[in-house]
């Protein structure tokens, strides 16, 4: 199957995948957006080809000639499986068996049968090339060197165009005849900016056609054609020279939208995953004023669990994926529960030996994921729906992986407020956030509410271990590179407020980007790292802080 | 002479004791019945600095209530500021034959940075030593003790502190040698750091420094304002209600801590023969923390046996069985925090009384 997957959407490729996401009614977001993945990781195209009757007469004729009936159909037919015959012709790699009138590509590991595209069994085949002369060999180089040029899906066309912009050999006839054919406008504007650069670079052409050719660069930003410009601008010429300029300036200033456009979304991303890893710390931190050191290990836990389920399940990484957010919920937050159980709840009110306490059970864990599995690096597969690209704009993308972590952690985010704020739980939380003695007087179970409270904050520290897989390596060293972070999103935010949390990550993670380009990546932490000491020293209840006689606490 | 009550007393019998066996033992020929190796001393010498860096840590948390996080970076800056001393006795020895040290010559300098001036003379370093930490400590404690930042918070902040510095002393161009940081010294003041008398002397400062460390903390806590210290950690609030200026008590022996840290540091430095950023690292002071959790908080000598005990478990296990040590070390963290509150030497004073209720109970009926 492997050497199809990226053949989606094919002209006979239904898609199979018929889980609709909108028809399962669950009214929590995370629940949705889950289900939607996982219809995306079941859909792949089927794939099959049904050759038309007068298209495989023609391959099967005796005559040279005849076969170009078949060249020109399939010239016209822009699916992936026309585009294999087409290139299985052009390399004598096309073979027929007349009695059965089937075809076959010969590819380096054997044969596929060009009806299933699944490789087939030619034993008693009596098998022949189907050979095409001289002249339709050069038709096959045209034709696929245009096909994705002319293919009829504009996105297909724009890219294909899109990619011709740098080449400095591009076929000026072609791009001109093109040209002509071409409706989109955004594929023309591609086409545009290839003859001027053709006219920019061209010693002959006119004064008029640079500036035209400028013109034409106004419009556009075209980082390629940046030397031909700087170029110009050097020309003999005043007024061609200032037009470069102009193009000169108005480009810089695009670059540097995209540029800041880039930077809050890289912000954007790194906030998101330190709100996610604080997440779960905010909430232990704020309801038992207790530092669990052992929280990085929590997130280092949901790592490995998609580690693990993607082992047990190797055909399927992306469903593992899935599968891994509420299994590591489940998994850390067992592990949390035990630590609540076993050694946080003997030493009640002495947050100072909790930090300590949990400081060992870290290390424990630690040594028991490098004992036990393994202490080298675990591989962690990134499923194709995380690993593409998005483009917007013309020259800008943004990687799809780090989009998803940001919706991840806003659903994680409104999942655990919503739980916070609407459930007798969250409730009963939030009164011993505020007042453990008067909570208790009025009839709340405290030690039961930290031990539920411990599990939530660990099983959301598991699912943020799951978005780190897929963005570092996952090892036993995981939770501590994080840990530090974690803490600082939560004093910087403020105890006892997720919001603050949200905004408190948010805030570190554009702080943090912004000022790498100008400081570099290091001494961009340590400003970070040296700002919230001296924030904390200012409002020493982070940004959100309690109100009210909590506060006091 | 209130500072000499009896637990002082036998700290400094078994210290000076323990100071002139190992330290004659040491001159002695190789080979000989009580004669100590080279090895064994450098390791006892290693120990002695820690356990005044552990004790530095007992001032501030066990009698003041402030758990820093952070002891290890005065104690690596103290290293730091006597390793650069060390670096500037090399003068020409090194690979690249410059007065320059080596790292240095690698990233391209030609000439030493402004702080490195001066550091060739002993005296200066010596300075150094006790003010690169003391400065670090009093700034930092200015600004989180006049806000009243305390507790947990405080502890994180201290973490994010060395924590910084971990990674500010990881680059390159900050002149501190980077991931390497400093080794491969040759003398002090023109004697050979390998010589057995030089182990031998390095060794009896190291003693000295945590017996004179011992007594000025001693010192303290035996005086009124060592009763302030126990007052602001017992109640804080109540304390400055009294009238005491809580602000400045804990600026003044926080950073007289960091000082000896620091001390504890540059003595270090020469007998390990490296100092390099993991000294930073967030690991090694809470490692040190747990030394004084283990021996008892709150009490001196407990800081001291705190620090032996678990840096001697750890000399013997990382070699015998590298696996266990970190269970083992974990499971220290939790048994001592949740059974042994007091640490060792509260379970020894419980016995103690224990033993002795009974000898009396016994002869009383």
């Amino acid at each position: 199957m492997g050497r199809r997957m990226e053949c989606k959407g094919g002209m006979n490729s239904p898609m199979t995948g018929g889980l609709t996401p909108w028809a399962l009614t669950c009214s929590a977001p995370l629940l949705c957006a889950l289900f939607f993945l996982f219809a995306l990781a079941m859909a792949q195209p089927a794939l099959a080809y049904d050759l038309p009757e007068e298209v495989s007469e023609s391959l099967l004729s005796q005559r040279i000639n005849d076969r170009q009936k078949a060249i020109d159909a399939l010239a016209q037919d822009y699916s992936d499986e026309a585009k294999a015959m087409l290139e299985a012709l052009l390399g004598g790699n096309l073979y027929a068996d007349r009695a059965s009138k089937t075809f076959y590509i010969k590819d380096a590991t054997g044969y596929l049968s060009v009806a299933t595209f699944e490789p087939a069994q030619t034993e008693g085949l009596n098998l022949r090339t189907v050979g095409v002369n001289n002249r339709q060999r050069q038709q096959l180089v045209g034709v696929l060197n245009a096909r994705s040029l002319r293919h009829p899906d504009r996105a297909v066309r724009f890219a294909a165009s899109r990619a011709l912009i740098p080449a400095a050999d591009v076929d000026m006839g072609l791009v001109r005849e093109l040209r002509e054919e071409e409706s989109d406008p955004g594929v023309l504007s591609n086409y545009d900016r290839i003859v001027a650069m053709d006219a920019l670079w061209d010693p002959g052409s006119t004064k008029e056609a640079k500036l035209q050719a400028l013109k034409v660069f106004g419009a556009a930003f075209t980082p390629e054609a940046q030397e031909l410009i700087n170029r110009a601008a050097e020309s003999d010429d005043p007024e061609i020279a200032a037009a470069a300029e102009a193009v000169k300036g108005g480009m810089a200033a695009t670059a540097s939208h995209l540029q800041l456009f880039e930077t809050i979304f890289f912000g954007l991303s790194l906030g998101s995953v330190l709100v996610l890893i604080g997440l779960g710390l905010a909430i232990t931190f704020g309801v038992m004023g207790v530092i669990n050191m052992a929280h990085g290990e929590m997130v280092m836990l949901g790592a490995y669990c998609v580690w693990f389920l993607q082992q047990w399940m190797p055909g399927s990484p992306g469903l593992a994926l899935l599968l891994a957010v509420p299994f590591s919920f489940v998994v850390a937050g067992g592990v949390g529960g035990l630590i609540e159980l076993g050694v946080i709840r003997h030493l009640y009110n002495r947050p100072l030996e909790t930090l300590l306490a949990t400081f060992g059970i870290s290390l424990i864990l630690q040594q028991a994921v490098r004992t036990f599995i393994a202490s080298n690096n675990r591989p962690v597969v990134v499923p194709t729906f995380l690993s593409g690209q998005l483009s917007i704009g013309e020259n800008f993308g943004i990687t799809t992986g780090r989009l998803w972590i940001i919706a991840f952690c806003l659903a994680v985010f409104f999942l655990t407020h919503l739980v916070t704020s609407r459930t007798r739980m969250g409730l009963e939380v939030r009164a011993v956030t505020q007042n453990r003695e008067i909570a208790k007087a009025l009839g709340v179970n405290s030690s039961w509410v930290d031990t539920r409270t411990f599990i939530l904050g660990s099983g959301v520290a598991g699912m943020a271990g799951v978005a780190l897989s897929q963005l570092t390596n996952v090892g036993p060293n995981l939770g501590q590179q994080y840990i530090v972070d974690s803490f600082m999103v939560v004093v910087f935010g403020g105890v006892g407020n997720l919001w603050g949390t949200l905004l408190g990550g948010l805030i570190l993670g554009m702080a943090n980007k912004f000022l790498e380009p100008v400081s570099g990546a290091i001494l961009a932490k340590i400003l970070i790292l040296f700002g919230i000491i001296l924030f904390i020293q200012r409002h020493p209840s982070g940004l959100f802080p309690q109100k009210g006689r909590a506060a006091a606490l | 002479m209130r500072a000499l009550d009896r637990p002082t007393k036998a700290f400094l019998g078994i210290a000076f004791a323990f100071t002139l066996l190992v330290a004659c033992g040491s001159l002695l020929p190789e080979g000989s019945a009580f004669g100590v190796s080279r090895y064994t001393l450098t390791v006892l010498g290693k120990y002695l600095c820690l356990a005044a860096l552990a004790l530095s840590i007992d001032l501030v948390w066990g009698y003041m209530g402030i758990l820093s996080l952070g002891h290890g970076a005065f104690f690596a800056l103290g290293g730091y500021a006597f390793g650069m001393y060390l670096m500037r006795q090399i003068g020409a020895k090194g690979v690249y034959v410059s007065e320059l040290p080596d790292f240095m010559v690698f990233i391209g300098w030609d000439r030493l940075p402004w702080y490195w001036l001066g550091t060739d003379m002993l005296w200066y370093s010596l300075i150094l030593v006790f003010l690169a930490p003391g400065a670090l400590a009093f700034l930092f404690g200015w600004t989180a003790f006049r806000s009243r930042v305390s507790g947990v918070y405080f502890s994180i902040i201290t973490q994010a502190m060395t924590y910084a510095l971990m990674l500010a002393f990881l680059l390159n161009n900050m002149g501190f040698g980077g991931n390497n940081g400093f080794t491969d010294f040759k003398t002090i003041l023109g004697f050979d750091i390998q010589s057995q008398g030089m182990g031998t002397t390095l060794f009896v400062l190291s003693a000295l420094c945590l017996i004179g460390c011992y007594l000025v903390c001693r010192m303290i806590c035996a005086s009124r304002l060592g009763l302030v210290l126990v007052a602001i950690r017992d109640n804080e609030s109540r304390a400055r209600f009294a009238g005491y200026r809580v602000e400045r008590v804990k600026l003044a022996i926080f950073t007289l801590s960091a000082m000896m840290a620091g001390l504890a540091g540059a003595l270090y430095v020469p007998q390990a023969g490296i100092i390099n950023p993991s000294s930073f690292m967030p690991l090694f002071s809470i490692e040190m923390v747990i030394c004084v959790a283990l021996g008892g908080r709150g009490r001196l000598y407990g800081a001291v046996v705190g620090a032996f005990l678990v840096n001697a478990l750890r000399t013997y296990l990382t070699a015998q069985f590298p696996n266990a040590w970190l269970f083992v070390f974990g499971a220290l963290f939790v048994v001592v925090t949740v059974f042994l509150p007091r640490g060792v030497s509260g379970l020894a004073e419980d016995l103690v009384g224990w033993v002795s209720r009974r000898r009396n109970g016994e002869a009383t009926t």
